[in-house]
């Protein structure tokens, strides 16, 4: 025995971890539990050596720049083409300063404005793996930050919490292949499941073929989910097009537009009403009748003997051989490349309120069941 | 056996060097590489590529030159990185233990101190690891996790030229009382 053990004990052990780890997945899928302990070992141990590291980037980096300012304000009166450059230098800072001020100012102009209690996170890692749509915010459950809480920005939906830890969470983003969110189409209100692709876009699922939706027509949260309040942008329709079963549409989100440095936590969602915008189509369209039909009908109101398109074909045929004097039956093909001449048609009967001379309405403009691209200007 | 076998191949298994790495190292070194994996990126988007902590797996499964060790070893990295992930706990574990086991055992085979070596193993185990880690997805949880096979070849040629700076760092950090 104990030289069995001692001649297979590599493979041995090596099966034993596996096995181990197979029975802890099992346990993970099957009651879909999660081995919480160890996950808050881990993101207790990495997390706050990166929120170290952030402050001491952050902290360096405004020294460095604060230092290279100061040293070209002594060159300034030396040289003045390092004058020219430390301008544009100080410009270009101001400009992200700016910018910085911005988007702070934007989020906490939303963090009032919006009717939902939020709180505000910085983003202080990604998740592992190189296809990864994960990342870490510094705001955990000592906070009141608890899983399936969404996260946005002023923009739009950025994702929701996956897990909280004492000192951050992690947040599945919306482009994620697993993350799913109810949406609605802002014209039609067409609801649908946003799911990520993996990449910078998101598709929307499950919309029929017979409805209506336009590139370019954004797309906000309808609230169904309960983990996204109700009104929240969700991003705007790059691609709509017609699939096997159900429309192929492809949003941009609009969450990430502004970079992901700062977010919002919603620790308590309200739903919001969502914005009007301009439908589509209403009322009801009538087409025009067939010209076929209109010549041989002449607008007289009898119905057409010309019901179909073969009745036109064997007609369209008979003219030909008319023309050429040909006798069908006979020897013999006419040329059928020669096109027949037009038969005036019955002068119009008199009689008025005729349908098929009622002018059609104005046609609407047509709904984009084919594949459009976005306009890029925003509603 | 010609030169060139002479120098991949060790003729003996035991033969060479056994590395040793103060405790401490082989703590901070693994949490280094993991941390880097997650704050990095943030500002570096093409960082995300680099799979430092496989790097770190491989180099001290190879130095090591003991399976269990190996095993133990990817074990818990890759169990670090599935807590980091959002996927349940074992994915990268197994796949890690795998890539340690396997790793340790070839150095058993191989002059793993030639950069040549690390160059290639660094490539195969990128690519296995990649490959392993998608096909559990695929067949334990049912996930489309993508795979494309030239995307993976280029980032295993990357991640293996990566890995012959970062071997040699990391070489600095053996102990000097190595075992022979």
């Amino acid at each position: 025995m104990d030289f069995i053990l001692n001649r297979y004990r590599n493979i041995s052990v090596l099966l034993a971890v596996i096995l181990a780890q197979l029975v802890l997945l099992a346990y993970q899928v099957k009651g879909n539990n999660d081995v919480r302990l160890i996950r808050v070992w881990a993101v207790t141990a990495v997390t706050p050596l990166a929120r170290v590291l952030e402050g001491f980037r952050s902290s360096t980096f405004g020294f460095l720049k604060d230092y290279v300012v100061l040293v070209d304000t002594r060159a300034e009166n030396a040289r003045l083409v390092e004058e020219l450059g430390r301008l544009r230098m100080e410009n270009q800072y101001l400009k992200t300063e700016l910018a910085t001020a911005d988007r702070a100012q934007a989020l906490a102009a939303f963090e009032k404005r919006s009717p939902s209690k939020t709180i505000a996170a910085r983003i202080i890692g990604t998740g592992t793996g190189a296809n990864s749509k994960m990342v870490f915010v510094d705001r955990g459950t000592t906070s009141g930050v608890q899983k399936g809480m969404a996260v946005v920005t002023p923009d739009g939906i950025v994702g929701k919490v996956l897990a909280s830890y004492p000192t951050a969470a992690q947040v599945l983003l919306i482009t994620d292949p697993t993350f799913a969110a109810g949406v609605v189409s802002e014209k039609n209100r067409v609801p649908g499941v946003l799911k990520g692709l993996g990449r910078g876009a998101c598709s929307v699922e499950y919309v029929e073929i017979e409805e209506k939706v336009e590139a370019g027509e954004w797309y906000y949260t309808s609230g169904d989910d309960r983990v996204f309040p109700k009104g929240l942008p969700v991003g705007r329709a790059s691609v709509v097009r017609t699939g096997k079963l159900f429309k192929e549409i492809f949003i941009v989100p609009s969450g990430f537009q502004r970079g992901l440095e700062e977010v919002l936590v919603v620790i308590e969602g309200v739903h919001q009403p969502l914005p009007e915008g301009q439908v589509a189509a209403e009322g009801s369209y009538a087409m025009p009748p067939p010209p076929d039909e209109q010549q041989s009908a002449g607008g007289s109101g009898q119905r057409s003997d010309m019901a179909t398109d073969a009745d036109r074909v064997r007609r369209q045929y008979q003219r030909i051989g008319e023309a050429q004097g040909h006798q069908f039956g006979g020897p013999g093909v006419p040329n059928f490349n020669v096109r027949p001449p037009q038969q005036k048609p019955p002068a119009p009967a008199p009689a008025a309120g005729s349908p098929a001379q009622t002018p059609a309405p104005a046609a609407p403009k047509p709904a984009g069941d084919s594949q459009q691209q976005a306009a890029p200007s925003r509603p | 056996m010609n030169d060139l076998g002479g120098h991949l191949l060790m003729e003996t298994p035991r033969r060479s060097r056994v590395s040793r790495f103060r405790p401490a190292v082989f703590l901070l070194v693994p949490l280094a590489a993991v941390l880097f994996q997650v704050y990095v990126p943030l500002f570096v988007e093409y960082f995300g590529y680099l799979e430092l902590p496989l790097l770190v797996t491989v180099y001290f499964a190879l130095m090591g030159r003991k399976p269990v060790a190996g095993v133990f070893l990817g074990a818990i990295i890759g169990l670090v990185q599935d807590s980091l992930s959002h996927q349940p706990l074992g994915m990268f574990g197994i796949v890690k233990t795998l890539v340690g086991y396997f790793a340790a055992s070839m150095s058993q085979r191989f002059d793993v101190d030639n950069p040549a070596i690390r160059l290639i193993l660094g490539f195969f185990f990128f690519f296995f690891h990649q490959f392993f880690y998608w096909v559990l997805g695929r067949a334990l949880l049912g996930q489309p996790i993508p795979f494309d096979p030239l995307q993976n070849f280029a980032l295993g040629m990357l991640n293996s030229a990566v890995s012959l700076p970062v071997f040699y760092a990391l070489d600095k950090l053996k102990d000097r009382g190595e075992l022979r």
